[in-house]
């Protein structure tokens, strides 16, 4: 009896996961989207921030002061329902899948932008110097002797975002957005059971678990030097 | 022939004068050793020289191609961003600290500079840098990466990938002064060998046996101004200021 309650409960697992699907297919969207967009808006936006020009820096670093010091679910909530609120334009339903992904692009973006500049600024002043000496312009000297160096440096936090980030996507919530995280809560609901939940978590674990086993496979592969 | 020449050159940071009114000329084949006490210049002086600082007024010449000017007003005027281009092509400068590209191999560190900048051809750079490499003891290193290396193996790849631009002259900004004391002779053996080559070269050093060895000039600085200069035999043993003398003999006390 007890052997067939567990073959039951796990079957019932399965047949959740199957469920979820379409959810984690949403998830593994924001994820990547979000990657995509905001690591290279990052860097720009850490050029700002190190920009000589006083304007620019200073709009980069309220830009960044913002996106961390307010919580990603207000920044979701602005960006969907801001359009309407703000310019009385009417939001379309497929405006939401937008709106997830630029909310999240523009709140990671921030992050990066202050490690790649930590990274940046990290990097000994004689790597410069001697790249200037041997003739280098500014372009070969970030592209060829700074970048490649700060990509090794600042891996370790890249990875700390990227596993945040994962677990982020649930918030997408907050405008209705059906990842995972939502559907679990309405299957969960439906049939008053923690099983949806238990599902969900598994699934972001596994989820982090790959990701963190191929930012250690990119870290070993940068370990060729010190 | 007259490689570098350096005129009136001076350089304040705020109220400290590091540089008064330096004058320096350095002809082909010639190697010129500059000595004195930290703080003295030195360094700066080099430093104003390769461009890395920018010097107040005066005037830096290679060959024939002004890099600066005293302007009307007096300030420094360098001159346009291209000429600088080929100018930097003619110098080579060779760091206390090596600053080697960590994440490049030996043979890269040597050749991407020859090949990336000057745009040479792939295969002429990669036997210029066999050669100087094999010439250096590196031939074995060439696979390696700079943490693989000593710190005297890592400062003669430094001298090999200065010396793969084919610069008209070379500078030393204290070349030894971050080896420990076994492996300074190997690095000194290295510079003494392109002494012998007639290779134009400014070493700014503390090793005063070394200067006295190689230096076919010596110019001694204190307090941004150069004291005296002249052939080692007279700047180093029979020095006519005072304050060389001081500095040498604080310096022979070790």
């Amino acid at each position: 009896m007890d052997n067939l309650l567990f073959i039951q409960y796990f079957t019932d697992l399965g047949s959740l996961m199957g469920q979820l699907l379409g959810g984690m297919l949403k998830t593994l969207e924001i994820f990547v989207l979000t990657l995509l967009f905001s690591l290279p808006l990052g860097l720009v936006v850490a050029f700002g921030r190190m920009s000589k020009n006083p304007v620019v820096q200073w709009i980069t670093k309220i830009y960044i002061s913002i996106m961390r010091g307010t919580p990603l679910m207000l920044q979701l909530l602005v960006v969907y329902f801001g359009p309407y609120f703000i310019f009385g334009i009417t939001i379309s339903a497929s405006y939401r899948n937008l709106a997830v992904i630029i909310g999240f692009v523009i709140n990671y973006a921030a992050y990066f932008a202050e490690i790649y500049r930590s990274g940046i600024e990290s990097m000994p002043v004689g790597q410069y110097e001697a790249a200037r000496v041997l003739g280098y312009n500014r372009t070969q000297t970030f592209l060829k002797i700074i970048l490649p160096q700060v990509l090794k440096r600042i891996l370790p936090p890249v990875t700390n975002e990227v596993i945040t980030l994962v677990k982020d996507t649930s918030l997408a919530y907050a405008i209705a957005v059906t990842e995972m995280f939502t559907l679990a809560k309405q299957i969960a609901a439906a049939q008053t059971s923690m099983m949806p939940f238990v599902a969900a978590g598994i699934f972001y674990y596994i989820f982090n678990f790959i990701v963190a086993a191929g930012m250690e496979k990119i870290e070993q592969k940068l370990r060729y030097y010190r | 022939m007259k490689i570098l020449e350096i005129n009136n050159l001076s350089k304040q940071f705020g109220a400290l004068h590091v540089l008064r009114d330096i004058s320096i000329r350095v002809d082909k084949g010639e190697v010129v050793a500059l000595i004195g006490p930290s703080g003295s210049g030195k360094s700066t002086l080099l430093r104003c020289a390769t461009m890395l600082e920018t010097a107040d007024s005066g005037e830096i010449v290679y060959l024939d191609e002004k890099a600066m000017e005293t302007g009307p007003d007096g300030r420094a005027v360098y001159a346009s961003s291209a000429r600088l281009r080929r100018i930097r092509n003619y110098f080579g400068l060779v760091f206390q600290d090596f600053n080697l590209f960590p994440h490049y191999s030996v043979l890269k560190n040597v050749t991407d500079a020859p090949l990336s900048v000057q745009k040479r051809d792939k295969r002429e750079v990669q036997e210029h840098a066999g050669v100087l490499l094999e010439k250096m003891g590196l031939a074995d290193k060439a696979g390696a990466y700079p943490y693989q290396l000593s710190g005297g193996q890592q400062q003669r790849v430094s001298i090999v990938r200065a010396l793969a631009m084919n610069p008209q002259i070379l500078f030393f900004d204290e070349p030894t002064s971050a080896l420990d004391p076994e492996l300074t002779g190997e690095v000194l053996k290295v510079i003494r060998g392109l002494a012998e080559e007639r290779m134009t070269m400014v070493i700014v050093t503390h090793e005063m046996q070394f200067a006295r060895d190689v230096a076919d000039r010596v110019y001694f600085m204190d307090n941004g101004v150069i004291v005296e200069s002249g052939s080692p035999r007279e700047v180093l043993e029979h020095p006519a200021e005072e304050r060389t003398r001081q500095f040498l003999m604080r310096y022979s006390q070790g």
